[in-house]
């Protein structure tokens, strides 16, 4: 077997699953989209669902990415400790990037900072950013892709509290950033929170919060009941679809956390928009594979 | 609430007739540009390349293949364009109005009081495609006449696009100085303040 075989296989596969759901929304936020058009039907909701469902057949009918700002491809990689091929990951990813943006076709979107240039292929200063997790005793490479437009990434932000402004002002100021940059994100919108003792663990786990399932809850109960009071309360404010008004705003709040400094209450907020391509793939060393955020999907 | 179907050039004619809410679909000529067109022409100063006088600016960098073959003159074909930020192009489209003649900007997510005025001070209107439909858009676009300043890159360069019914374009400011999603965005400042009300002491896990 040639040295090159394993990166190449893991390149391919990676940038057929990477063109595969930049056309196809995974199963929860379809589900979540379906149920949410019941109830939006008055104004001009009703419509831009009819659009949004259109588009999401034709993507898929035509093979063709759902959206054109296909993001700054990112990469969450969760690697078993006994995944044979560590050492050719980070290379197979950038191939899957080169090749992917070449033919599924994705839009080139790095553009290198200071000298503000495209580099036409998605490959740039650490681009694709991958982010990294160990498990123990697993043998299998879980890697989730998500392609985050301009649009949504927006109204991303991380700050520090001081604990006295409390869980409060952790939401004030979700509420604030979903009525002030909310509409140019294509809601409805799944928010992202974390929660933590330093502005870049809140982000880090904002992003992740946006990699769980649409409907999924928190474990500690707390947190749970946090989300559902903020995504009512967001909904009560009525955002509807791509801003136009309606009876709800957001598909879902997630919210993952750290252990806080006693003196600092860190938040970070992402946001997901409805076209939220986030995809997950569990591959095995045989490089079998489980694309299991796409039910029944062949790449 | 009234449908209107245009054909570029638009007149002034044609733009008086719209108000917030209405929606049009267009045929004729569309120009993507976004922020570095934006850079260029109000900012750096250098007049387009197209003459947009009656057409509409469509802020989108889209997905574009070519599609010509090797030593043929370039041919592209769209694959996916849909709506970037509007916001993002608040600072310069008042005085990109003025230079360019466009009369329809189309994009996502409103546009502030600097484009408003402009809107009334050049007889233009914003309009939204609804966002994340870049493949509904991309069908209704019949074909691609040439690109210019491709050396901005794909997404940030003017393509020329043609396109039949070009919509749903909701019109989100009109040429009488209205604002849809500013209108909106009182309501939704007012319902946020209450539901902020309705969360107070609920969230007070600091014991």
């Amino acid at each position: 077997m040639s040295v090159d075989l394993p990166q190449e296989q893991l390149a391919k596969l990676v940038a057929s699953f990477m063109s595969y759901s930049a056309g196809h929304l995974p199963d929860d936020v379809k589900a979540r989209l379906a149920q949410m058009k019941e109830t939006e039907n008055e104004g001009f909701a009703p419509d831009i669902y009819n659009v949004m469902e259109k588009n999401m057949q034709l993507a898929h009918s035509l093979g063709r990415p759902s959206c054109q700002d296909t993001g700054i491809p990112q990469f969450f990689a969760r690697v078993g400790s006994k995944w044979p091929y560590m050492d050719i990951i980070e290379d197979a990813l950038i191939d899957a990037v080169r090749e992917a943006t070449a033919k599924a076709p994705l839009r080139p979107n790095a553009v290198e900072v200071f000298d503000e240039v495209n580099t036409g292929n998605n490959i740039g200063t650490h681009s694709p950013w991958i982010d990294w997790e160990i498990v123990k005793d697993s043998d299998v490479l879980e890697l989730y892709f998500y392609m985050a437009g301009g649009g949504c990434s927006l109204p991303g932000f991380s700050k520090v509290l001081m604990p006295l402004e409390g869980y409060d002002g952790i939401a004030k100021a979700v509420f604030e950033q979903m009525t002030t940059y909310g509409v140019n994100a294509c809601p409805p919108c799944l928010v992202g929170i974390g929660i933590a003792g330093s502005s870049e663990v809140a982000a880090k786990l904002s992003k992740k919060a946006l990699l769980r399932q649409v409907g999924s809850h928190n474990p500690n109960p707390k947190a749970a009941e946090m989300e559902k009071l903020i995504e009512d309360g967001l909904n009560s404010i009525g955002l509807g679809p791509g801003g136009f008004g309606g009876k709800l705003s957001v598909m879902g709040v997630n919210i993952e956390q750290a252990s806080r400094h006693p003196a600092t209450l860190a938040m970070g907020m992402s946001t997901a928009c409805w076209a939220h391509r986030r995809a997950g793939i569990r591959i095995n060393p045989d490089f079998t594979y489980d694309l299991f955020t796409h039910k029944g999907a062949v790449l | 609430m009234s449908t209107f179907e245009f054909t570029t050039p638009v007149s002034d004619e044609d733009i008086r007739k719209v108000h917030i809410g209405d929606v049009i679909y267009l045929t004729g000529d569309i120009v993507t540009g976004r922020d570095d067109v934006h850079h260029r022409v109000v900012m750096s100063g250098k007049m387009p390349p197209v003459d947009l006088t009656g057409k509409a600016i469509f802020h989108a960098g889209p997905i574009m293949k070519k599609i010509s073959a090797e030593g043929e003159p370039d041919k592209y074909k769209v694959i996916s364009v849909g709506p970037t930020t509007s916001m993002r192009m608040e600072k310069a489209e008042a005085e990109f109005l003025e230079k360019t003649g466009v009369k329809i900007i189309i994009g996502k997510g409103g546009m502030g009081p600097k484009t408003t005025q402009g809107c009334i001070d050049n007889c233009a209107i914003h309009t939204i495609f609804p966002g994340g439909c870049a493949v509904v858009a991309a069908e209704e676009v019949t074909d691609v006449e040439g690109v210019e300043w491709l050396d901005l890159g794909m997404p940030e360069a003017m393509w020329k696009l043609k396109a039949e019914r070009f919509g749903p374009l909701i019109v989100s400011i009109d040429s009488y100085g209205n604002n849809l999603i500013e209108n909106n965005k009182v309501d939704f400042n007012d319902r946020r303040e209450k539901a902020l009300e309705e969360l107070k002491g609920k969230l007070d896990f600091m014991g």
